[in-house]
């Protein structure tokens, strides 16, 4: 190796998550590592994860729609509420497996550097990965309903799961640097993940809300996963309404013009805000785990 | 003998200091913040005071000391691991650490899949670690048992395995905390031939061990640390002794 020009550098900085790009391999091979070691050893295996939406959607079916008698007002009420909670599910997986990530990695990361930010992303990936095969099962539903969606509903579904995974990994990077010195970071998070499920329009309509809160219903559309849920609803369940069952407020004034938006630039505030913490703490992690 | 070039490692005035934080929850740190921060909510510990260390490229150098001298501390800030308090640490070239080997490896997973990814974790890219898989399985004698799962590997399989994955990351400066006690003593000897063969080949190593004999055979030059501060730099021998004549004073 003749010649070296490398320049002296200082050991254990990065580029934050740019460095995660860089190291795409070592990325590929953590969410590998995770879905394998996930079930290993269970009967089931990936089908685990539609078993658990699926007793989780019966569960809301029967309590809420036919018991609480949402089914008579809301049409295909069973897709507009799996929709929902398919999205709902993929961002709490994402957000508390983030948080736990570096604190149960930290024998690795106590004795080897790494971009750190890998396993925040490692996390929400493999929830992708969780997240996917409930789609499938999702849109099937849709089909046998008679789903006809336009191009930009689609397009809108790919940018949801897009804003969703960066919603999560942003503040996944937020609370899992904060957990490394706090445990009570795991509790906050747990408390976010059972409050998103009743925050969102994913049991009930936006309009019940809109009727309660009146003037002050915008600060119900600031959630990023309300407004998430919502697009989720324009694309899966309204093209499956036949004419005579169409509601005139299927979806809030100005959800795609002014709320989607809103919405998007929220998320990129959070993990930018995500990031930036993140930087800073992880300094110290190795001698504070 | 290889000629020394460029600087390989800087270490100016590193200063680490590490808490001994008592809290671990948010409660205990309210209620001292409400008390009007009373008492001091963590002791502090000085790891390292103001080390200066300068290392060629090509050098082979072995860091003594006694326990808690700070030795796997200044190999931790080298590695980038940790960061200093003060004054500065820089690298040229990648920097690859021995250090616990077998840190990245599940359990759960096959030998081949740890492979990879403790290979990926050591900085190796996808195409290196298809060049070199067979090497790596050669070099640890695993054979066929790299298809099974890491659990049932005996202890001496799974050191032997994680140190192959280790010395052939190839990268410019090793770093080597304490790893040379691995396996039987075949396996020791041939550990020991190849970190040799990696300084002829104008690696620079840089290792912490309390095997003195061992150190005096594979390093040129030796550093000494007692309390964070380095008390002697010199020829390996000369302070192998050093060392045994202060630990005798003790």
């Amino acid at each position: 190796m003749a010649g070296q020009t490398d320049q002296l550098i200082k050991p254990g900085t990065g580029h934050g998550l740019l460095d995660v790009y860089g190291d795409r391999f070592l990325l590929k091979l953590l969410v590998r590592k995770e879905i394998k070691v996930r079930y290993r050893g269970s009967v089931l295996g990936l089908l685990w994860s539609y078993v658990k939406p699926l007793v989780q959607f019966l569960i809301y079916f029967v309590a809420l729609g036919i018991f609480l008698g949402l089914q008579r007002g809301t049409p295909n009420y069973a897709i507009y509420l799996f929709s929902g909670i398919v999205l709902v599910n993929f961002f709490t997986e994402s957000l508390s497996n983030a948080t736990r990530s570096i604190v149960d990695n930290r024998d690795l990361i106590r004795k080897i550097y790494l971009p750190r930010e890998l396993f925040p992303v490692a996390t929400v990936w493999v929830s992708a990965a969780h997240f996917l095969p409930q789609m499938l099962v999702l849109v099937g539903a849709c089909l046998v309903v008679g789903w006809a969606p336009t191009l930009l509903q689609l397009a809108a579904v790919v940018l949801i799961f897009v804003m969703v995974a960066v919603l999560g990994t942003g503040l996944g990077l937020l609370f899992g640097a904060v957990n490394v010195y706090f445990r009570d970071s795991e509790n906050i998070v747990d408390m976010i993940v059972m409050v998103v499920t009743w925050a969102s329009p994913v049991l009930y309509l936006w309009s019940m809300v809109q009727k309660v809160m009146g003037d002050w219903f915008w600060i119900y559309q600031l959630n990023p996963m309300t407004v998430a849920v919502e697009v989720f609803h324009w694309a899966f369940w309204e093209p499956t309404l036949t004419a005579d069952q169409m509601v005139n407020d299927a979806s809030p004034p100005g959800l795609l013009t002014l709320w989607l938006p809103v919405a998007l630039l929220i998320t990129l505030a959070v993990l930018f805000l995500g990031q930036w913490a993140f930087r800073r703490l992880s300094v110290h992690f190795a001698q504070e785990l | 003998m290889t000629a020394h070039g460029h600087v390989a490692i800087i270490c100016t005035d590193v200063r680490k200091q590490f808490v001994l934080r008592h809290t671990r929850s948010l409660k205990e740190a309210l209620v001292w913040l409400v008390k009007g921060r009373k008492g001091d909510l963590s002791k502090r510990f000085l790891a390292l005071k103001d080390v200066s260390l300068e290392v060629k490229q090509g050098e082979t150098v072995a860091l003594m000391g006694l326990n808690g001298s700070g030795k796997s501390t200044l190999l931790k800030l080298i590695s980038g691991v940790l960061q200093p308090d003060g004054g500065t640490v820089r690298t040229r070239g990648r920097v690859a650490g021995l250090i616990e080997v077998g840190a990245g490896f599940h359990h759960d997973l096959s030998g081949r899949d740890n492979v990879y990814l403790n290979g990926a974790i050591l900085g190796m890219t996808e195409k290196q670690i298809d060049e070199k898989f067979d090497s790596i399985v050669e070099f640890s004698e695993i054979g066929e048992f790299i298809d099974t799962e890491v659990k049932f590997y005996s202890s001496g399989m799974y050191l032997r395995l994680a140190f192959s994955i280790a010395v052939h990351t190839d990268p410019e400066v090793f770093l080597i905390d304490e790893i040379l006690a691995v396996g039987d003593e075949p396996f020791q000897r041939k550990c020991i031939a190849k970190i040799k063969e990696l300084s002829e080949m104008g690696k620079t190593l840089f290792v912490v061990s309390h095997d003195l004999d061992l150190v005096a055979t594979v390093c040129e030059r030796g550093v000494l640390l007692e309390h964070g501060e380095i008390v002697m730099d010199g020829e390996v021998h000369d302070v192998v002794g050093e060392l045994r004549r202060r630990s005798l004073a003790l």
